[in-house]
């Protein structure tokens, strides 16, 4: 019920896009969105994350990076439960979506994951149409009472998305006959159509070229205002221009977390301080 | 940084001997070899495939194919009134009532006149099927006005006539004669003079015959007295002893007249518009039955009166030397004509082949695959979700698995009986139904289905079920709106494979009594009914020569559904095919 509310008052809140930004106190100071306290995953028999624990503050991006196999992604993954659908990953620890255990076996696994948005690696659009890619979020959780309010949800989602004008022609073209870079958008609008808490994207750029890169990490900026994004990247660079906090995981454990400026100026560790000189990775 | 440490010595060492067992020709030209060899073996392979299927397809064509055709004589024939006529009316029902065969039977009298012997008649009347009236009775009973008008109609010949037909024999042929012949009478036993020697060579020939006969009985007989032994080779060598013994006597002696009968090639004269066939022959003198009456006795001209020889005996063939007298005089006078077997396809089975049509078989396949679709396409799609997508993976899902594997390569036959015992036996369920036929199909298609589907639910990519999710989907939300669309080309196609296999299959239905001889077309899925491969095989078996060539009917139609059902799973593969 929540994500539903939640839903309208923000479609009512951009439609008055031209007034003061409604979240703005919100901006001034920065709650904290997402807390994750001790959490450790485990792949059978392996420690893929270790004692992590982490607070995440809204209306930011926080970019996790590290080497490859790292966890980054694992990490990620449990912060919606994604990693439920592998059989033999196990979760331990606490991880609190504003103040609510999402392990919780009573919280209703689909809920979370319309609350906590996730963006892939590789574009992954519906092969339907660009309207329909956008629209079936919001159409499986109700979150239209007619066609006319649905419209308006995919409108304003590609709005957000910075995808509408390059596509409003052409809304009943399939999605998969995007350019990469559109479609990685397209699925960012898809994830902004149900209006979640938190988006996750695990490398939402690695697949596509410098250009469409900007343009997604624009986006990502401009996205930030309304959102918590947490963002996997292997590009030090992306995670200095897009983030304001930023995670560095090695070998499964948290080494060092925090504001972006100081993380790549000034590391308080070793570790930290060789992966972003390029000493490895 | 560690990649590059130490480069490991060798490496610098080593490039003369590299250099070298990359220069050495003659390992180029092996694996060109070895490459050469691979494809001939490729195009062999292709080329007897080719050449068996385009052989196999040829034949079945050449054999069947003139069953698509039927002959029928054309006549105008005039129903009278009162032979349709039921209680003092003349209605649909009484026209369809009604006995037609006096009707046909004149009809043709009067196409061929003069046959005046009742064993002529009877000869003449045999050449109709027993079903010639069918399409009289179907179109005066639409129309009843018709009634003791001439109404030209076409009666369907018998299987051997149409068959006389169908195969124009190499064995007539005829001559001119060159003398002039005098006939002493146009009806019964009449002896033809002719001026000149014109039967010699025939004597001549004769002569052939029956020494190449002689031969054959010789050979036979000394082949058997050196087996010897039990009472009925004892029995049979008498015989041919005997036979040997005349057949000695006929070559050697000097006779100038010689007696024809069935065991030898048959010899007609045709002259003043009659026929007559040959019973006693001289070198300038015949005598002869008088097979078509003469005009007259007047005498023929040298040219205008033939010799016709049919090389084989009539008692070899099935249409005896009247038959084909009638059967030419009806086409000379243009009245027989082929027309396209409508009745293959609108009738049910038939003891005479040229009554029989597929029409039973194509319902009784269609209403049994309509049962096995119904069932296997649910069950399997939703088992194949279920155990692709839900079912935790344990040791119970590894046995189901295992099962399903393992139910695919049982053989057709043990469903059969699974059917007979478990749904005839235990619940009772009609024989040669296609409810029952249908069941037993699904059981076997079921294990392809839900495989197919799973292969075709496991190739739709995980991102596609991920970026469902992502959306806040419910799994099974994910599955039936994103996943299983995806599958469906996929799954579409391993469905048609499967019913392509049931509709081929013969074992289990015979098990479950489809084999039954079923003349009515099945209207209901608990009627009666048997499916195409089983009237092939049933027509297969047959001793009519005529369902030689409907049974290859049978197979060119089934293939056709066959390709059909193929051609529509390739459609559908294109149509909902969707790159992602």
């Amino acid at each position: 019920m929540q994500s539903v509310e939640k839903g309208l008052s923000m479609d009512m809140a951009t439609q008055n896009a031209s007034l003061a930004q409604p979240l703005a106190p919100a901006v001034a100071a920065p709650s904290t969105k997402v807390v994750a306290r001790d959490v450790n995953v485990y792949y059978g028999e392996k420690h893929a994350i270790k004692n992590v624990s982490i607070d995440i503050p809204d209306n930011s991006v926080t970019a996790f990076i590290g080497p490859s196999g790292c966890g980054k992604s694992t990490f990620l993954r449990s912060i919606n439960r994604m990693n439920d659908t592998i059989p033999i990953c196990r979760v331990n620890g606490r991880i609190e979506l504003e103040g609510q255990d999402i392990y919780d076996p009573r919280l209703d696994v689909v809920q979370l994951h319309a609350r906590v948005g996730m963006v892939f690696q590789k574009p992954n659009p519906f092969p339907k149409s660009i309207y329909e890619n956008v629209a079936y979020g919001p159409r499986i959780h109700g979150l239209a009472a007619s066609k006319t309010e649905l419209d308006e949800i995919v409108q304003t989602s590609l709005i957000k998305a910075g995808l509408f004008n390059e596509v409003k022609d052409r809304l009943n073209d399939t999605g998969t006959g995007l350019s990469g870079g559109q479609q990685q958008r397209l699925c960012i609008a898809r994830a902004i159509a149900v209006s979640p808490d938190v988006i996750l994207m695990d490398e939402p750029c690695s697949a596509l070229d410098p250009i469409a890169t900007a343009k997604v990490e624009e986006l990502i900026d401009e996205l930030r205002q309304n959102f918590c994004i947490i963002i996997v990247t292997h590009s030090m660079q992306q995670a200095a221009r897009v983030s304001q906090r930023t995670a560095f995981f090695h070998l499964g454990v948290l080494v060092e977390e925090g504001e972006t400026a100081q993380i790549f100026t000034n590391p308080q560790d070793k570790r930290t301080q060789d992966y972003i000189t390029g000493r490895f990775g | 940084m560690t990649d590059l440490a130490a480069p490991p010595a060798t490496s610098i060492a080593t490039p003369p001997r590299r250099l070298s067992a990359l220069m050495d020709q003659s390992r180029i030209r092996a694996r060109y070899r070895s490459e050469a060899r691979f494809r001939s073996y490729g195009l062999i392979a292709l080329g007897l495939t080719t050449l068996f299927l385009v052989f196999l397809l040829a034949d079945i064509f050449r054999n069947g194919v003139p069953a698509f055709w039927q002959h029928h004589v054309v006549l105008e024939v005039t129903v009278p009134r009162e032979a349709v006529t039921v209680d003092g009316k003349v209605d649909a029902q009484s026209i369809r009532a009604a006995d037609y065969f006096p009707i046909t039977r004149d009809a043709l009298k009067a196409a061929i006149p003069g046959i005046e012997s009742r064993s002529g008649e009877r000869t003449l009347v045999r050449l109709l099927s027993t079903g010639a009236a069918d399409e009289l009775r179907a179109r005066l009973a639409a129309d009843p006005s018709l009634v003791g008008k001439p109404v030209k109609t076409r009666l369907l010949l018998s299987d051997d006539a149409d068959l006389y037909f169908k195969q124009p024999s190499a064995d007539i042929s005829e001559r001119a004669a060159r003398g002039i012949a005098t006939p002493n009478g146009t009806t019964g036993t009449v002896t033809i003079l002719s001026s000149a020697n014109d039967f010699a060579d025939d004597i001549v020939r004769l002569k052939q015959v029956l020494t190449a006969r002689l031969r054959a009985v010789e050979t036979e007989h000394a082949r058997l007295s050196r087996a010897g032994g039990s009472d009925s080779v004892l029995q049979r060598l008498r015989e041919l002893d005997e036979e040997r013994k005349e057949l000695a006597a006929r070559v050697s002696a000097p006779k100038v007249a010689e007696d024809l009968n069935d065991k030898l090639p048959s010899l007609l004269v045709a002259i003043n518009g009659g026929l007559v066939k040959v019973t006693k022959l001289e070198d300038i003198r015949i005598e002869g039955e008088v097979l078509l009456p003469l005009a007259s006795t007047a005498d023929a001209a040298p040219g205008s009166w033939k010799i016709v020889t049919y090389a084989v005996p009539a008692s070899n063939r099935k249409v005896s030397d009247q038959e084909v007298a009638f059967l030419e005089r009806l086409k000379a006078d243009g009245k027989v004509e082929s027309a396209f077997n409508t009745r293959f396809f609108t009738a049910g089975d038939s003891r005479e082949p040229e009554l029989a049509g597929v029409r039973g078989a194509l319902m009784g396949t269609a209403l049994t695959l309509l049962v096995t679709l119904a069932l296997c396409l649910p069950i399997g799609v939703l088992a194949a979700i279920y155990l692709e997508e839900f079912a935790r993976k344990n040791w119970f899902t590894d046995i189901i698995e295992i099962n399903i594997n393992n139910l695919a390569a049982v053989p057709s036959i043990v469903f059969g009986l699974l059917g007979l015992a478990v749904f005839l036996n235990f619940f009772g369920l009609p024989r040669s139904a296609p409810l029952v036929g249908g069941l037993v199909l699904a059981l076997l298609v079921l294990p392809t289905i839900i495989i197919a589907a799973r292969a075709a639910l496991k190739a739709v990519p995980p991102s596609i079920k991920e970026a469902a999710l992502g959306v806040g989907a419910s799994h099974q939300q994910a599955v039936f709106h994103h996943v299983l669309p995806l599958a469906m080309p996929g799954i579409m196609t391993g469905t048609i494979i499967g019913m392509a296999h049931a509709l081929g299959e013969t074992a289990p239905l015979l098990m479950i009594g489809m084999i039954a001889f079923i003349v009515d077309v099945p209207q209901s899925f608990t009627q009666a009914a048997t499916v195409l491969p089983v009237q092939i095989y049933l027509w297969s078996d047959l001793p009519e020569q005529a369902f030689q060539a409907k049974t290859a009917a049978a197979i060119i139609v089934l293939l056709m559904f066959l390709f059909l059902m193929n051609g529509a799973a390739i459609w559908l593969r294109k149509r909902f095919e969707r790159r992602w």
